[in-house]
């Protein structure tokens, strides 16, 4: 007898398990929406979750004010489009400072987003927050809970981690620590990008392949997405076709040179391709092999 | 790197290459299979997950150049390539060279997608197994050949089969050290036969392989001409998973959330865990036992004609009956039945053992209700198999409980089903997931035993004696002055003609409990057995006074949860210890502190405050008599 469900029908369906899951003990949950393809997933799959009810929860966007402005358009057309309130969040402090990924390095990412999400969920008091990383993305990950606890100043603690039995959660929490919730931790690249194609899900156009202003840096090839980028002396942007694996802030944000101009060729390319998504972030980089856990540590997402 | 491999079973560059919209075609229609690897690293486990990634293209150039950098540095395999630390994770656990968890992973090839539980570590072997075994649909137990079936083969055997894994694969490793010597292999697969029919392992498939060198795990190996098949692969992308058993059984779908938009619509969301259902379905709602017919199934895509086992949908239905979460949506003429008493097997995950009679939280399916468990019926080694007599559980520890639940949970056999029977414990107090469960029956006591309904009820009894019944329930520390104002407070009811009853600590145990000593588990007994106690009294119409040092704010829960919403008055007597040890009525401190009385609250016992009690009497600034009339003015008022 074959199996009636596809895979996708099966992670689909556990996602939304969890998101319902969630509604169960949650006082005030919100999801993390950076815009990328794991976050129009996961935005999709809370639609579905719900419907027809818009999903009970707003859209958090921790903004660092660096993203791609192709990231910021299809951001507040998502959120018009599900009937869901979106909330932006800029660090006032790394606003006033300037802080700014050329000149100051790991700061930038500490204080935007770390600082940042931190800030924006004292401020709205928020007790869970649905995130879209996944397992596969990094090796520290593969052993995160779909269920992830922190203590009151958003620390995360791996021997404090409760174990995962069946699709039971163990969501109860006491008064100031919170949760952040993977739903689609078991989720690959590849079903990410299947997914996109199956349901015809909205993503930034930066994911295909277009002629754009390009410069290489620190052998990353980078995108002046605007005028704040700083030449250096002989640096002129060039047109290259590129495209993006992921996204983040524009200046810390490697391109590949790629035709890759639909969905299927960009799943072609992915197929192909022998480096991983994350290669073309510096965040992994800074601070060893067992940086991605620190930063976790830390209360980065 | 990476794809060199020509093998038809992953990936087929050409196919991709050449028709990239027939490839996605073909891949949409994957099925998923979930699997637990069994093993230490010595019995190259982490080897074989490292070769199936690697050979399935799951391991990109990046991560390769990484991978060959650490085995040069830290790997055990000399130059060659260390897969085990492909496998690892935390820095800590790295650094300490243990691992303490369960990592996730995932490969897939032509026809299927796979998601692998890989539960590495010695000391937590049982808590961590047990979890990545509870999703698993076949675990792959993993056999050194030089070594043969060890204890830990059997330990791995009996806990797969435990969490109730159908599919077992015998993975013979290392086959290339002994020569490929069939001799070693059927040696090896009939050994285990034996050990395996002994707890109830029907079937399982043996393959001799190599996860070094790669023999018969993506094709049968020329090196085992005598093997005739199948491939681990071949084998994991052809096993019959679960979903077909699941979906025959009949339809059960535990309410989720209740979805509702507007005034004119009202879903039930849920994820079915078993059978199927359509439109025009008659179901019962349970427990309430209401009947009704499914209207739609309502999708963002759509209404659906059917809806599957491992679906989640969100169902109408055609009449206005009660249903909110917790309740179990079923097939009319045949739901599930409803019990407060089970046997049941428990395995325990945190480092605190069990208390028996102490409440935790019960979570099955999306039910949670409070539990008290029982002494162990006994404690089962896992090495040997062995039943022993136990009085709690540890960290690790499984064993048989008897089990009952403040109000009916809707359940089915474990063995029937793992969505209505498995489930986890919770501390109350720290919210920590402390044991899985599986339930194995009802006991015929809350079978059998009905409530036997009486033509006078508690309200006409309380009627009659012109007041509402309620429990004031004294707690603080040994001399804070319980006995003291109880005992004024029932004077002053006696005066207005109220029907009371002082229940005293140190009398009841003159009688009741008087089998009872001081260990963390007779004083919740004790507690229990006042609170029941203290319960029909308050069915008969009295006003129970209590007089307790009652330390444990999960036993006063418990009692509170006995009770009708609002009876239970906690009235909390503050006096700090260091006034308490001042006063010394009866010279128990003093005892204490010389050693001679052991458990003592305060001093070698924990006393846990009430964090809000309905009353709160601060001794240091009250007379007793003042404290009484404040006391009865809040019950009364």
């Amino acid at each position: 007898m074959t199996d009636t469900l596809t895979h996708l029908d099966r992670l689909e369906a556990e996602s939304i398990h969890i998101m319902r899951e969630v509604m169960a003990d949650a006082a005030k949950p919100v999801m993390l929406y950076s815009v990328g393809k794991d976050s129009a997933v996961m935005l999709h799959l809370a639609r579905k979750a719900f419907y027809p009810s818009p999903p009970p929860f707003p859209l958090l966007h921790v903004d660092t004010t660096w993203k791609f402005q192709a990231m910021y358009e299809l951001r507040d057309r998502m959120a018009a489009e599900s009937g869901m309130e979106l909330i932006v969040y800029q660090n006032p402090e790394a606003k006033a400072r300037g802080i700014n990924p050329f000149d100051h390095g790991p700061l930038h990412t500490d204080m935007w987003k770390t600082e940042g999400l931190k800030q924006a969920l004292d401020l709205h008091g928020f007790d869970v927050a649905f995130g879209g990383a996944r397992r596969d993305e990094e090796k520290s990950r593969a052993k995160e809970r779909i269920f992830s606890f922190r203590t009151a100043s958003h620390g995360w603690d791996p021997k404090k981690q409760r174990p995962e039995l069946w699709n039971l959660y163990n969501a109860r929490k006491a008064k100031g620590e919170s949760i952040r919730v993977f739903p689609i931790s078991n989720w690959t690249e590849l079903d990410i990008w299947q997914y996109i194609a199956r349901e015809n899900i909205p993503i930034v156009p930066l994911y295909f392949a277009a002629p754009r202003p390009t410069v290489t840096r620190d052998g990353l090839l980078l995108m002046v997405d605007d005028d704040r980028f700083p030449l250096l002396p002989g640096e002129t942007p060039v047109q290259r076709s590129v495209r993006f694996r992921t996204l983040g802030c524009y200046p810390l944000t490697g391109a590949v040179e790629s035709e890759a101009k639909t969905l299927s060729e960009v799943i072609q390319e992915m197929l192909l391709t022998t480096t991983s998504e994350r290669q073309g972030r510096i965040i992994d980089k800074d601070g060893g092999d067992a940086s991605m856990e620190k930063k976790k540590q830390e209360g980065y997402f | 790197m990476t794809k060199t491999s020509t093998d038809p079973i992953y990936v087929t560059d050409a196919l991709i290459a050449e028709d990239i919209e027939a490839y996605l075609e073909q891949h949409q229609q994957k099925s998923l299979l979930r699997f637990i690897t069994c093993g230490s690293v010595d019995d190259g486990k982490s080897t074989l997950i490292g070769r199936l990634l690697y050979d399935s293209k799951m391991i990109f150039e990046d991560q390769l150049a990484a991978l060959e950098a650490d085995s040069k540095r830290v790997g055990t395999q000399g130059q060659e390539i260390d897969f085990a630390l492909l496998v690892d994770g935390l820095a800590a656990e790295r650094e300490q060279g243990i691992t303490i968890d369960v990592a996730y992973r995932f490969f897939t090839t032509e026809k299927r997608k796979f998601i692998v539980a890989d539960t590495p570590g010695h000391e937590q072997y049982t808590r961590n197994m047990v979890t990545g075994a509870s999703t698993a649909d076949l675990a792959v137990i993993l056999i050194d050949a030089r070594k043969g079936v060890l204890t830990q083969t059997r330990r791995h055997s009996f806990l797969a089969h435990l969490i109730g894994i159908k599919h077992i694969v015998l993975a013979v490793n290392k086959m290339d050290l002994v020569g490929y010597d069939k001799t070693v292999f059927d040696r090896i697969t009939l050994a285990y036969r034996a050990f395996a029919s002994e707890i109830g392992i029907t079937n399982f498939t043996a393959i001799p392989i190599s996860g070094f060198k790669g023999d018969n795990i993506t094709a049968l190996s020329d090196n085992t001409p005598w093997f005739k098949g199948p491939a681990l692969i071949e084998h994991l992308e052809n096993v019959e998973v679960g979903s077909a058993a699941d979906e025959a059984r009949s339809f059960r779908m535990p309410a989720q959330w209740v979805n509702r938009p507007n005034l004119d619509f009202r879903g039930f969301s849920g994820q079915l865990a078993s059978g199927k259902v359509r439109p025009g379905d008659a179901v019962r709602v349970l427990p309430s036992g209401k009947t009704s017919t499914v209207s739609r199934i309502v999708t963002l895509d759509g209404d659906l004609a059917e809806a599957v086992a491992g679906q989640s949908v969100t169902l109408t239905l055609a009449d206005e009956v009660d249903c909110s979460r917790g309740d179990v949506i079923a097939a009319a003429d045949a739901p599930p039945e409803a019990a407060d008493q089970f046997e049941a097997t428990l395995v325990w995950m945190a480092d605190e053992a069990m208390i028996a009679g102490r409440a935790y939280w019960l979570k099955l399916a999306t039910q949670s209700v409070s539990a008290t468990i029982q002494q162990p019926k006994y404690e089962i080694n896992v090495n040997t198999l062995d039943h022993l007599a136990a009085k709690t559980l540890e960290l690790n520890g499984i064993g048989v409980v008897e089990l009952s639940t403040d109000k009916p949970i809707t359940f089915e056999a474990y063995s029937d089903n793992h969505t209505l029977g498995g489930f986890i414990l919770i501390d109350k107090l720290t919210n920590a997931t402390v044991a899985a469960g599986m339930l194995h029956f009802s006991l015929r006591r809350a079978q059998n035993v009905h409530w036997q309904a009486t033509d006078i009820d508690r309200d006409m009894r309380a009627n009659l004696k012109n007041q509402r019944p309620a429990l004031l329930w004294f707690t603080g520390l040994s001399g804070s002055g319980k006995s003291t104002i109880a005992n004024l407070v029932e004077k002053k009811l006696h005066r207005m003609n109220r029907h009371s009853f002082l229940l005293d600590g140190d009398n009841v145990r003159h009688g009741l409990n008087r089998d009872l000593g001081f260990t963390e588990a007779d004083r919740i007994e004790n507690i229990r057995r006042v609170g029941e106690v203290a319960k029909l009294m308050s069915d008969a119409g009295l006003i129970v006074i209590t007089a307790f040092i009652s330390p444990f704010r999960a036993e006063r829960d418990m009692v509170r949860s006995m009770l009708p919403e609002g009876e239970f008055i906690e009235v909390f007597i503050d006096t700090p210890l260091a006034e308490a040890e001042k006063r010394d009525v009866k010279g128990l401190y003093k005892k204490a502190r010389a050693g001679q009385l052991k458990n003592f609250t305060g001093i070698d016992s924990p006393y846990e405050a009430p964090e809000a009690p309905e009353i709160r009497i601060d001794t240091t600034a009250m007379t007793p008599d003042q404290a009484a009339d404040l006391i009865i003015d809040r019950l009364l008022g």
